[in-house]
């Protein structure tokens, strides 16, 4: 553990904010690039910003659902940044959504029609409407609010959404290309390191024992 | 020139084509071979071995064989089709090609009574080719035509682009062009050309049969199962340009006549 022991202790001199800042630096010059067509932008840049910012949202969760495992598996503490992964990741979400809205879309009508008709974007969209109350409540002042248990029980919201978005993605490409599957396999991981392993041993100790007396 | 514009029809005369530019064209391509990115083709494509190229015509035909590119293209007329170009991902482009009329090449090798369809296959070279080796999908890649369809004058094996030997991410050294198609009809590298009388396998068909028909004319009133069909997002308008309606068979109804009678709901 002196490697945790040392990760926490540079952790500790290092700030939240600046994590904002960034995120908020790489969207905006992502969207520059797009905007005058450089690089991977050159010949189509809609659909790669659309999914640049979807990719980056997906990126985020996979960050911030890891912090709690990487504390109880590997003791080390990042829970100070998660707050600023979290509202990232909303924020990508929510970019995601605007680019395929109105740039790529285009009308309202068709953006109904979209979400209504096409499954995965019906899971995509469910995924971001997940999300709000979560961004929203994502401030102490919340959680003073509405007590530790309560809003805890509300962010666990975040799981679904996050599979959800992971399911988006593999449903929106075509054939059966290997990344949006390490996506999905990670989340599922990162969520599985959350169940009580030794509560879960306990249960099916007994279960055997239980039927041996039988 | 002056000819591909006639044959391009009633929709040329509307709106004369403005072919993309070289960069958008190349840098732009699904050829699952090389990856399934869109500039995964123009990254990897170079390392495909195009010469010498041979070409197996097979099937019911007078002159079956294996022959060279200039074998089989030895007297036939080249000339430019510029088209519109339709992906079934809902977006398009125009290309200038050069290439000659398919039916021309069916004629040489001398089509038999009973072939009713025509076959290609994608070359295969695992050790140039990622997306190969990576099994996105299964390989090599097939396509066909109805005989009527490759017998089309639209329909081109192209050979060229914008007045230069096609580029290995657009198929060099010989591809289909079926502009009323969806792209993934537009068959690139060819290696073997058999004419059949049932209708052949087709890979986007065989992976999915509910989403890519064997037919597959582009039509704005059968939506791909994930995604509408109705508009289309022309390449090359930068970050804030306007969807466009899709048009039936893309512009070019002079096809209509080879679906009379076939419900395309059904025959998507």
């Amino acid at each position: 553990m002196a490697l945790a022991n040392s990760i926490n202790g540079a952790v500790r001199r290092v700030p939240a904010w600046p994590l904002y800042l960034l995120g908020a630096g790489w969207m905006g010059w992502q969207f520059w690039l797009a905007l005058t067509g450089q690089g991977k932008y050159g010949v189509e840049p809609i659909n790669v910003l659309e999914r640049e910012y979807g990719l980056d949202a997906l990126i985020l969760l996979v960050a911030g659902l890891a912090v709690t495992p990487l504390r109880t598996w590997a003791g080390v503490n990042l829970i100070k940044f998660r707050r600023a992964i979290g509202l990232l990741a909303f924020f990508f979400v929510l970019a995601h959504f605007l680019v395929f809205a109105l740039l790529d879309v285009q009308t309202l009508g068709r953006v109904v029609t979209e979400v209504v008709k096409r499954p995965y974007v019906t899971v995509g969209f469910i995924a971001f409407l997940a999300l709000i109350p979560l961004a929203l409540t994502s401030n102490n002042w919340s959680i003073r609010r509405m007590g530790p248990v309560r809003w805890r029980r509300l962010h666990k919201l975040v799981y679904p959404a996050a599979l959800l978005g992971a399911l988006h993605f593999i449903w929106l490409v075509k054939g059966w290309p290997l990344e949006p599957f390490l996506y999905m396999g990670g989340l599922i991981l990162l969520l599985a390191l959350r169940l009580k392993w030794s509560r879960i041993r306990e249960i099916a100790t007994t279960r055997r024992g239980g039927a041996r007396t039988s | 020139g002056l000819g591909a514009i006639a044959l391009a029809g009633p929709a040329a005369a509307q709106d004369p084509l403005e072919p993309n530019t070289l960069e958008e064209i190349t840098h732009y391509n699904n050829f699952y071979e090389f990856g399934t990115g869109k500039t995964d083709p123009a990254e990897n494509a170079d390392a495909m071995v195009i010469d010498p190229w041979s070409i197996k015509v097979d099937g019911l035909v007078d002159n079956p064989g294996d022959f060279s590119l200039a074998e089989l293209t030895d007297g036939l007329t080249i000339e430019e089709r510029i088209y519109r170009f339709r992906c079934v991902e809902a977006w398009s482009m125009v290309v200038p090609w050069q290439g000659f009329e398919l039916a021309d090449l069916l004629a040489k090798v001398g089509v038999q009574d009973g072939a009713r369809y025509v076959a290609f296959e994608t070359v295969v070279q695992p050790e140039n080719m990622p997306g190969v080796r990576n099994r996105v999908i299964d390989f090599p890649y097939v396509e066909g035509l109805r005989l009527d369809e490759a017998m089309h004058p639209l329909t081109i094996m192209a050979t060229g682009l914008y007045g230069a030997p096609l580029p290995k991410q657009s198929g060099a050294p010989l591809r289909v062009v079926v502009p009323w198609k969806y792209g993934f009809k537009s068959i690139k590298s060819i290696v073997r050309i058999s004419l059949v009388a049932e209708q052949p396998p087709t890979t986007w068909n065989m992976l999915n049969a509910r989403e890519y028909g064997f037919y597959s004319n582009v039509n704005p009133t059968v939506d791909h199962p994930r995604w509408s069909q109705a508009t289309e997002r022309r390449i090359g308008g930068g970050l804030f340009s306007s969807r466009q309606d899709t048009r039936m068979f893309n512009g070019y109804d002079e096809v209509a006549r080879l679906y009379d009678g076939m419900d395309l709901t059904k025959d998507y």
